[in-house]
């Protein structure tokens, strides 16, 4: 079944091998043999990927490799989706995220999430910063809450734009600033990871820088795991690079050496737009 | 395939071709095509509803105002024990008081006819009006009591004083007569020319001429020009005294005896008047004399008479007499019904609804639920009723025709609606949201609870109100578990008491002979009408007021 799967690229090699010329030292994240599985269809087969703490990791891919299944099993969002199923190990902090006695629940507030669409909840702009605080019994008082919607918005860097409206509804704030009102509201709740699946895809050129320079300044406190479809992006924001493809993570190192010496056929294809 | 290198010479769409110009046309008329039969679809859906309401408004707008006379009572202390109010004959004051409007009056039969102008209930108003103010007994009160239901119609131009005499067949036997030319007005009175056989059989030997049956000898005769009428109604044609006639001829001239002749006989009083005034008038069955028409006229001529508006329509219970029946007992019962039916298919049919969405597995059992709730919601409204008779009434033995049974039963059927509106309206939440909320943090039961509810619950509400509406029209159900009993009061109100509801009035009304319950039953529906209208209101209100935009 796999590799009937693989007909539709004829310049695949192996795809079992992997290449990873780096070693990260002190993983924040490191996942073994991770596979998921949507019902009887297998989307990833056995990633192991160690991402770095306070770096941003990008993974890139053509639609469909498996980039994101990967990212939403770190927040186990896969959990969600009754037919998924994933096996193998991820840890954070040697912490075994899937061991049944940890709580989901506590696991989603320490690894934030940004969607591809930016999606606030059609509450006001304060709310929307301050609901994950208060469902998790982060702030105690009202002054403590709003210094922490403060400083979350600050760190987002929208505190600027939206101070004299923080009660308006976020629905009603520009692509952009919605983008980075969703990140000030995963900051909100004191993650030591934010996943961003494709941040970027719906936002103009001129949001798009904005969020990429908060993602670099968000670094030095955050550790940060991106997917992209764009390689510029990835280049100009991470610093560790994945590429997956068809469910496989195919090679993994320095973005620099990624994009400029691939070491496997399939990611100098796509890295050099052969195919995806 | 063509090589683009070679020069070929550029096509140009030709715009104007008559193929082109054919095509465009035939597409612009199918276009306008569509819009019109959706224009004729919508213009006679309108133009039915108008039909409706013009209808229901003309038959039921008599209804909004009662005619009523003002009556200068006086609350005679001897007679009215301030102690004891109620025990009071406040008939006889009620009569006197009316009474004294026609001091002429005097004739015990007469004075009964005069007091059936009066609606039956003024006593029972008088009588509330010294319970209510009893600080007022001593004085000369004025009252505006109601007509009875004759006189309220009347007043109102519904009924008229004079009706038609004669059926339209009974008509068409006269113009049978007519056209054989046999009828004429001899010496005033309207006469038939009969060819008739003096039968000397009819003549007894004892008594001779004067005891024949002279009444057998012009049936006889007056047949002939029937011969084809199967009824035996044309003899109501000629008078009672044509008999008469025929025996003073016969009497006058005994040798007439076994001759044929030819005689005028009288036509009875209501052909007589056909004949000789062109139309057969006798005078409304519903009002026993003359006088009537006499005194009620006087009671206009002195403005007695007034019209207000029906407020009783709204506060009073029913009545066996349409002036004085009112919906009150059917608001309440309805609106107790609904609010029990609220208050157990909403949380219900919520709760329900959230778990088969979000919660529950998806498997041949919950399968098999949801292809459940979904056929109830098409199950015929008298089958709930049926089971809430059986389970409700038989098994568990609660009151009959009490709202709580009502609400039970009408929750039954709105259960599935909500469901059904629950459902979509979740469906319809952009799983953005859900994920937005679990990805900083929440549990299921607080997305649901804070997010996917709350952008629900405009859908849900539409759903409940709509099913809510129909509830409230619904008759067949409450038929069979009683509520439709007859509540004269509205003392007693209370879910296990016997109720009435909207539905079941109207239809309780429209069943009822009294002239009156006519334009009750449609201002009945008009109020029923109202209630629905305020009730979609609402839920386009509540809709616009929770909706919000992501």
């Amino acid at each position: 079944m796999v590799k009937g799967s693989l007909t539709m690229d004829q310049q695949v090699v192996s795809p079992e091998t992997t290449t990873t010329r780096s070693v990260v030292e002190d993983p924040k994240i490191t996942s073994g043999d991770v596979s998921v599985f949507y019902g009887a269809k297998q989307a990833l087969f056995d990633v192991n990927l160690d991402i770095p703490r306070y770096a941003v990791t990008s993974l890139i891919g053509p639609s469909g490799c498996g980039k994101s299944t990967y990212l939403r099993c770190i927040n186990r969002m896969n959990d969600t989706i009754p037919i998924a199923r994933v096996t193998g190990e991820i840890k954070i902090d040697d912490q075994d995220i899937y061991d049944p006695d940890l709580d989901v629940v506590e696991l989603r507030a320490r690894v934030g999430m940004v969607f591809q669409k930016p999606n606030p909840f059609p509450k006001s702009i304060f709310e929307n910063v301050a609901y994950g605080p208060r469902i998790h019994g982060l702030a105690k008082g009202k002054t403590d809450l709003e210094e922490l919607v403060t400083t979350s918005l600050e760190r987002a860097g929208l505190w600027d734009e939206v101070k004299d409206r923080i009660n308006e509804p976020g629905t009603g704030l520009s692509g952009g600033q919605q983008q980075r009102l969703c990140i000030a509201r995963a900051i909100a709740t004191k993650p030591d990871i934010i996943l961003m699946d494709e941040p970027c895809s719906a936002l103009d050129p001129i949001a798009t820088a904005k969020v990429e320079e908060l993602m670099m300044e968000l670094r030095e406190k955050y550790t940060i795991v991106i997917v992209t479809h764009s390689m510029a992006q990835a280049q100009r924001v991470s610093q560790k690079t994945a590429f997956f493809h068809i469910g496989y993570m195919v090679e993994y190192g320095d973005t620099k050496q990624i994009f400029e010496d691939p070491q496997d056929k399939r990611t100098q294809d796509y890295i050099f737009g052969r195919f995806g | 395939m063509t090589d683009i290198s070679q020069a070929q010479p550029s096509i140009t769409h030709d715009w104007s071709s008559s193929t082109a110009r054919r095509r465009v046309r035939r597409r612009y008329g199918a276009d306008r095509r569509l819009q019109l039969y959706g224009l004729a679809a919508i213009g006679t859906a309108m133009a039915l509803l108008g039909i409706l309401f013009t209808s229901l408004i003309y038959a039921g707008y008599a209804a909004f105002t009662t005619t009523k006379v003002e009556l200068g009572v006086f609350l005679d202390p001897e007679k009215i024990d301030k102690d004891n109010i109620r025990a009071a004959n406040f008939r006889k004051i009620v009569r006197d008081a009316f009474f004294s409007y026609f001091p002429e009056v005097q004739n015990r039969t007469e004075k009964r006819n005069l007091s059936k102008i009066l609606s039956s209930g003024a006593d029972y108003i008088v009588r509330d009006y010294v319970v209510r103010n009893p600080d007022k007994i001593g004085e000369l009160v004025k009252i505006s009591v109601p007509v009875s239901d004759p006189f309220d119609q009347l007043y109102k131009g519904i009924i008229p004083r004079e009706i038609d005499a004669l059926s339209y067949d009974r008509i068409a036997l006269y113009r049978q007569l007519e056209s054989r030319g046999v009828l004429s007005v001899v010496d005033g009175v309207g006469v038939a020319k009969t060819t008739l056989f003096v039968d000397p059989a009819q003549v007894p030997e004892e008594g001779g001429v004067e005891a024949a049956d002279f009444q057998r000898m012009i049936d006889e005769g007056f047949r002939s020009f029937f011969l084809a009428e199967p009824s035996r109604s044309f003899y109501e044609i000629l008078s009672r005294n044509a008999a008469e006639t025929l025996r003073n001829k016969v009497v006058a001239d005994p040798s007439l005896v076994g001759k044929t002749i030819e005689i005028n006989l009288p036509l009875s009083s209501n052909y007589d008047n056909l004949l000789q005034k062109g139309e057969a008038k006798i005078r409304n069955p519903r009002f026993r004399s003359d006088k009537e028409f006499a005194w009620f006229d006087s009671l206009i001529q002195r403005g007695l008479i007034s019209t207000p508006f029906t407020w009783e329509l709204f506060f009073n219970a029913d009545s066996r007499f349409p002036e004085l029946a009112g919906l009150a007992g059917a608001l309440s019962g309805s609106f107790l019904a609904l609010l029990v039916c609220f208050l157990l298919s909403f949380p219900i049919g919520i709760a329900t609804a959230t778990y088969l969405e979000e919660f529950a597995p998806k498997n041949r059992i919950t399968d098999l639920i949801e292809v459940n709730i979904n056929n109830l919601a098409a199950v015929p409204s008298v089958v709930f009723g049926l089971l809430g008779l059986a389970l409700f009434l038989n098994t568990f033995g609660m009151p009959r025709s009490a709202p709580l049974v009502g609400g039970m039963v009408l929750a039954l059927m709105t259960l599935p609606t909500i469901i059904v509106a629950t459902r979509a309206a979740l469906k319809s939440v952009p799983p953005s949201i859900r994920e937005a909320a679990l990805g900083v943090g929440a549990s299921k039961h607080q997305v649901m609870l804070h997010h996917v509810l709350p952008l629900a619950m405009p859908g849900i509400l539409t759903g409940t109100i709509i099913g809510l509406a129909q509830a409230l029209g619904e008759t067949a159900p409450l038929l069979l578990i009683g509520m439709n009993a007859f509540i004269p009061s509205v003392d007693n109100v209370g879910l296990t008491q016997p109720a009435m509801a909207l539905p079941t009035q109207i239809f309780s009304w429209a069943d009822s002979p009294e002239r009156g319950f006519v334009s009750r039953t449609s201002a009945a529906i008009l109020v029923l009408l109202g209630f629905l209208v305020l009730m979609n209101l609402l839920a386009v209100y509540l809709r616009r007021r929770f909706e919000k935009k992501w």
